[in-house]
């Protein structure tokens, strides 16, 4: 056991810690200035070697272990630039369930930050229930065409691509007539719908319509009917913190806070700081785990019950250190209320800690 | 970084794990069972486990032994003894079972002959006086209050490393008391029937016993850092990370450990149902060494 970096670890951080010291104040890290220039950070990420460690070489990516990540994740939150941008859940679903030849084609440019993608998932009546979505792929010589509505769709105004589940087979079991479409964005038939947030952010959410727009045969990730798999596989990478990576960022936020208060530091704040500490170190344990070949279906739901306690304990703490008046630390506090929706309701996580781990069904 | 257990430590905390199993109480009334405890007297002190220390063992190890002992709710001595042979290791043809003072009061002191206590860094030595009422059914609290003979000083560093030995130590203890509670009551809720179904089977049982769930993994993840720490970082942060981890633990054990009462309804509040066996134990730990909340804040301005 040792929650210390290896030599090599070490080494990487410190080149990563020069190279950020370079771009230190490039990118805004919040608001809409942050979504808008997230593919630049990305592209920029790339190039200097430092996004896509974990990933496939073959795809761009360097093959390093997931711990790599955590170091990424680190060290922009100390330099006080963007997070990384979160696109593992993509890139798992793609890897896992699509032909070599669509891995070829798509991953190099999602992980070079090239291509832009968002995840056409969930529909305004299908949410945590999302096995009831109505979104049709229907065939047309060699392509589908597609006719549905999406929700909460990350980067839909500037997406090339879009990793869209829709129903093929209206007559198969709900879960089993879903399948999966690499969609371009940039075609008659889409249209993007900005969906402003409570905290005022306009940009990082959009609702899609898709009114006959036409995907390819070619273009679907795995066999008719296969969707479902695909979509468990991506909800199930979207809920490990290690993916989301921002437990490096819950500490940060904490100790700004703390620079802000004078005295002894308010209940709300130190038991935030605990569990921010918490679930930096709760992130080491899990991808150590990886090491061993382990690899997590519904402990994601621990880990993202977690992370989601963490984050509006630190929004409270934002609360109770800055108030409303701040608008950047009431931001932040805004923005967890979404941590217990996105990805799956605190609810859904419970519901699956509760059948599949702690074996509780009917 | 690599945070995982080597096979040595899994054997050790397996072995640990069956000892517990095996001859701790399964039950309210196994605990007047004196035979058992006899038993289970013999088995541990033929382990070694409460020579960890002098035998080299790390923080971890010492943790490990304590979260499957309070797990299984071991009622002889482990964390009275094993923080007094971190203090003075074995002593040359002495056969007593020494334990540690927190407060003028001898922990954990179950058939203990004598008893540390630290005064700053001189390190003195008494006798264990009569048992002291605790909530603790588990463990025995007895007085320390001298006579008195000093046995020299310590380093402030060894100080401090056995300090955050024994926060982690009880820490540890929080760890496997959770487990334990949450093992009875998920067992539980997977047989009680109302309304023609399980408990369990009900969102307002099952959320519960998930988030019990979540707390004990954030527990396993904050012990085995402060458990890493107590020998490979510097004493202040070892301290730290110890705090830390006793504030988390505390807080997460508790709740697991009421809704382990709440879950087993009205039986969950008689005395014949181990829950509150667990919780007792819980809120006795939290109490031993304790750690202010706002503890947690220093450093961080």
């Amino acid at each position: 056991m040792d929650f210390r970096d290896s030599p090599e670890e070490a080494a990487f951080r410190e080149r990563l810690r020069d190279w950020l010291g370079g771009v230190a104040g490039k990118y805004p890290t919040s608001g809409d200035e942050y979504w808008a220039r997230q593919g630049e950070w990305h592209a920029e990420l790339y190039r200097a070697g430092f996004f896509g460690l974990s990933w496939p070489k073959e795809y761009g990516g360097q093959e390093l272990p997931p711990v790599y990540d955590v170091i990424l994740d680190e060290e922009l939150a100390i330099a006080g630039s963007p997070p990384r941008p979160s696109l593992g859940y993509l890139i798992q679903g793609l890897g896992h369930h699509a032909s070599p030849e669509l891995c070829r084609r798509f991953l190099p440019g999602m992980i070079d930050g090239s291509q832009r993608w968002c995840q056409g998932f969930s529909e305004p009546g299908a949410g945590s229930d999302l096995a009831s979505l109505t979104t049709t792929a229907t065939p047309d010589g060699d392509d589908y065409v597609i006719h549905g509505h999406k929700i909460w769709t990350s980067y839909s105004d500037v997406a090339d691509w879009c990793l869209v589940l829709a129903r093929t087979d209206p007559e198969a079991p709900r879960h089993k007539g879903i399948s999966a479409f690499v969609l371009s964005m940039k075609q008659p038939g889409v249209e993007q719908r900005p969906l402003e947030m409570m905290s005022g952010v306009t940009t990082e959410f959009g609702q899609v319509l898709f009114d006959g727009a036409r995907v390819p045969a070619d273009q679907m990730v795995g066999a008719p009917g296969e969707g479902w798999k695909l979509a468990m596989t991506v909800v199930g990478h979207e809920r490990e913190p290690s993916t989301l990576g921002y437990a490096a960022r819950y500490g940060k936020l904490v100790r700004q806070l703390a620079a802000r208060t004078e005295g002894v530091i308010p209940d709300d704040l130190a038991w935030a700081a605990v569990q921010a500490e918490m679930l930096r170190l709760h992130v080491r344990r899990r991808l150590s785990e990886q090491l061993d070949g382990v690899t997590h279906g519904p402990q994601g739901s621990l880990d993202k019950l977690l992370m989601t306690w963490v984050d509006q304990s630190v929004g409270h703490a934002a609360l109770a250190v800055a108030g409303t008046g701040d608008q950047e630390m009431f931001g932040s506090y805004l923005y967890s209320r979404a941590q217990s929706v996105m990805g799956g309701t605190s609810q859904i996580q419970k519901n699956i800690i509760a059948a599949r781990i702690l074996g509780l069904g009917a | 970084m690599d945070v995982r257990l080597t096979s040595e430590q899994r054997q050790l905390r397996d072995a640990a794990a069956k000892l517990a199993d095996e001859l701790g109480p399964g039950s309210v009334l196994d605990l007047a069972d004196s035979k058992r405890r006899t038993r289970l007297e013999d088995a541990v002190s033929g382990t070694g486990f409460r020579e960890l220390r002098s035998d080299g063992a790390s923080g971890v190890e010492v943790a490990l032994v304590a979260q499957e002992f309070a797990r299984g709710l071991v009622d002889v001595p482990f964390l009275g003894p094993v923080l007094a042979d971190d203090l003075q290791g074995r002593l040359d043809g002495d056969t007593g079972l020494w334990t540690v003072a927190d407060t003028g009061i001898a922990i954990d002191a179950a058939g203990c002959d004598r008893v540390l206590r630290l005064d700053g860094t001189e390190l003195f030595a008494g006798p264990v006086g009569d048992a002291v009422a605790g909530a603790d059914l588990t463990r025995l609290a007895a007085a320390a209050g001298g006579p008195w003979e000093s046995r020299g000083d310590i380093s402030d560093g060894h100080r401090d490393r056995w300090r955050a030995l024994a926060l982690t130590a009880t820490c540890a203890d929080l760890v496997g008391v959770a487990r334990g509670a949450q093992r009875l009551a998920v067992e539980y809720a997977k047989v009680r029937a109302q309304y023609g179904n399980t408990i369990g089977s009900y969102q307002a049982v099952g959320h519960l016993l998930a988030e019990s769930e979540a707390l004990i993994e954030g527990s396993i993840s904050v012990l085995w850092h402060a458990a890493w720490a107590v020998d490979e970082l510097d004493p202040p942060e070892a301290l730290r990370a110890a705090r830390i981890a006793k504030i988390y633990t505390a807080r997460a054990a508790r709740t697991v450990c009421e809704t382990a009462v709440q879950v087993h309804g009205g039986i969950g509040n008689t005395w014949e149902c181990l829950a509150h066996v667990y919780l007792r134990r819980a809120l006795v730990s939290t109490e031993l060494f304790p750690v202010r909340l706002e503890e947690a804040g220093l450093g961080l301005s």
